[in-house]
């Protein structure tokens, strides 16, 4: 198993170079021009100041080694010295910094990533405290009332686009009801009863949007995964050896069923942080999602490069706790 | 030697009939899959139909009759321009569906073809199977924003605005949703290889790729059916959803996703607006998965036993 684990992380750096140099190529060798936006007064050789100030005027591969460098060493050797309080060297490095605003890609990233990860971390969990029992009575009980309607309504929350569901509970909470904002106010501090209720009225309906679709992913594999295993031999003699109903479902079917649905789960993680992208965006929260558009939008490469790619690694990272969490919980799966 | 291959041809084509049959009488019994095969099929009909019927054009701007509610002459209201939203949500339809149905034909081009020559072939096995996993890593929303945002102007500039955006959209979501079609023709294609009628196709003396066409392909046809229906279904999310974003087709040629989008600065004033595109689309998704499921279940040798 540890062979296994090394060698997978081994594989994944290739694998993320390889990443990094499609998003890079894409990005750098794409036909438009950075300056494009800019006044046609500015003379030629202003224009090509700014250029060089941007780093454009450097061929590409070399481009793309500071960018790795910066990346790789000295981001990471920052943090590090931020976490410590320890300089390595002259605590002086080139970092990737973002053309919109000037400032180092990651700070904005920092700045971003608490939004993010509440509203979208939250509704995560809860989809996957839902979705296991749903998952487990609707298999239990396969076509009774309760399976029916359950089904039906996975389907339809893993059909109907986030945007829409977010757009309807909007009309109908926030503009007839008006019980709950329809914007995230990000500037929100939270340090008194009234403002955390605030805060939490605020994030309900994102949460609200992004917990039924997962709700919806997860309890559809719990179910399949569940009814697999209701029905194999080891069931039968649990339940011939006299060992009670309720023993029999949550210890041995659902013990075993929960195998390939925490791959799933592990799976789920990075699409989860690209799928909320459309959700940040339907209630304005600025976290990760509305700083790729923006980035997007305003045609900041070195933000999107960055933003792409970790969101690459994240899902590679992801896939490799998949892949050893699965050769842990299932001891028939031997990797060596 | 060259004899052989004909009994075998005739031998299949009475079976693939009863094949299809077969999937009908077993996609019969599936409620939900019938249901959503008449809702997919009333939606298509609407959409490609209703236009002759209700003949307003949907980039009239009629200044004078907007924000309207529902009435005769505009069954769904109007936009703030007092554009008919009847018209323009079957005139998105006809795009949201178009783009679905090519960028599921793309995908599942690519896909079949990478499937079957890595399940086929032992050399290019590894290094297709790598860049399918290399495609797999891959952030797709992002990419799939990113790239249209770099390459917009300048195919829009080649082929007209329209028709520019539509083979951008088209091929972009093509090109990034074949893995899975590829790994599941893949294992079908590993399982069908080392049966004896392929050794006997072989040793007859037929060529390697009749034997792919002839006897390989129409053995994987089910796992390549299921991919289709769920390819058409997440196109289409895509595509609402890069629309969705502002950075899909643009209004002036809407689709579901742009009305939807263009829809929401007006929740206040005419919350039909975003209701009848998004409707819409949810509809579609949710009738084609279950044409998905039906098949699925349909083809599953398992579901037989019961």
């Amino acid at each position: 198993m540890f062979t296994f684990t090394i060698r997978r992380l081994l594989f994944a750096i290739p694998t993320l170079l390889a990443i990094s140099f499609i998003i890079f190529a894409l990005l750098d060798l794409a036909p438009s021009d950075p300056l494009s936006d800019l006044p046609l007064t500015i003379p030629p050789e202003v224009r090509e100041q700014i250029r060089a100030a941007m780093g454009l005027d450097q061929p590409f591969l070399i481009r793309y080694m500071k960018w790795l460098q910066q990346f790789f060493i000295n981001e990471p050797l920052n943090i590090f010295e931020q976490l410590t309080g320890l300089t390595i060297g002259t605590g002086e490095r080139m970092r990737v910094l973002s053309w919109a605003t000037r400032s180092p890609v990651v700070d904005l990233i920092v700045q971003r990533l608490p939004q993010t990860l509440w509203v979208v971390g939250l509704s995560y969990l809860f989809g996957v405290l839902l979705a296991i029992p749903i998952g487990v009575i609707s298999a239990y009980r396969q076509y009774s009332i309760f399976d029916q309607i359950g089904t039906f309504i996975a389907m339809v929350g893993y059909s109907v686009p986030t945007f829409f569901t977010g757009v309807l509970l909007i009309v109908v909470f926030s503009s007839w009801l008006q019980w709950f904002p329809s914007i995230y106010d990000t500037n929100l501090v939270v340090d008194s009863w009234s403002s955390f209720v605030m805060q939490v009225k605020q994030m309900f309906l994102p949460v609200l949007v992004l917990t039924l679709y997962n709700t919806s992913q997860i309890s559809r594999f719990v179910r399949a995964s569940m009814l697999d295993n209701l029905h194999m031999d080891y069931v039968r003699t649990a339940r011939a050896k006299g060992v009670k109903e309720k023993v029999v479902l949550l210890v041995h079917v659902l013990r075993n069923s929960l195998i390939p649905v925490v791959t799933v789960i592990a799976l789920g993680v990075p699409t989860i942080f690209s799928g909320a992208i459309i959700t940040e965006q339907v209630f304005r929260v600025n976290g990760l999602g509305q700083l790729l558009i923006t980035a997007i939008q305003g045609a900041d490469i070195p933000l999107v490069q960055t933003l792409t790619f970790i969101f690459a690694v994240l899902i590679v990272l992801f896939n490799l706790i998949a892949d050893v969490l699965y050769g842990i919980l299932d001891p028939r799966i031997r990797y060596d | 030697m060259t004899d052989a291959a004909i009994p075998t041809t005739l031998a299949t084509r009475p079976k693939s009939g009863n094949f299809w049959l077969l999937l009908w009488r077993q996609f019969r019994a599936h409620p939900g899959g019938v249901a959503g095969l008449i809702v997919f099929s009333f939606i298509v009909v609407a959409v490609y139909v209703g236009p002759l019927i209700h003949t307003i054009d949907p980039n009239k701007i009629d200044i004078k009759a907007k924000n309207q509610g529902p009435s005769l002459a505009h069954p769904f209201g109007t936009d703030n321009l007092g554009h008919d939203m009847l018209a323009q949500v079957m005139a998105g339809g006809q795009i949201s569906l178009a783009v679905g149905m090519t960028a599921m034909s793309l995908a599942l081009l690519v896909g079949t073809l990478v499937g079957v020559l890595s399940g086929y072939s032992k050399k290019l096995d590894g290094p297709l199977m790598r860049v399918t996993d290399l495609f797999l890593a891959l952030p797709l929303l992002p990419l799939l924003l990113v790239i249209i945002m770099l390459f917009r102007d300048t195919l829009r500039a080649a082929f007209g605005p329209e028709t520019g955006i539509f083979i951008l959209i088209v091929f972009v979501i093509g090109i990034t949703s074949w893995m899975h079609t590829a790994r599941i023709v893949r294992g079908d294609v590993l399982a069908v290889k080392s049966q004896e009628f392929i050794l006997a196709a072989k040793s007859s003396g037929m060529r390697e790729y009749r034997v792919i066409l002839k006897h390989i392909l129409p053995n994987v046809m089910s796992s390549i059916m299921v991919s289709a229906t769920l390819g058409i279904a997440s196109a289409i999310i895509t595509e609402s959803a890069l629309s969705f974003l502002g950075l899909g087709f643009p209004s002036d040629f809407p689709t579901w996703g742009r009305l939807l989008f263009d829809g929401a600065n007006f929740l206040q004033i005419n919350p039909s607006r975003v209701l009848w595109p998004g409707l819409a689309i949810s509809l579609t998704v949710l009738s084609v998965n279950y044409i998905g499921d039906a098949i699925r279940d349909a083809l599953d040798p398992r579901a037989l036993k019961h």
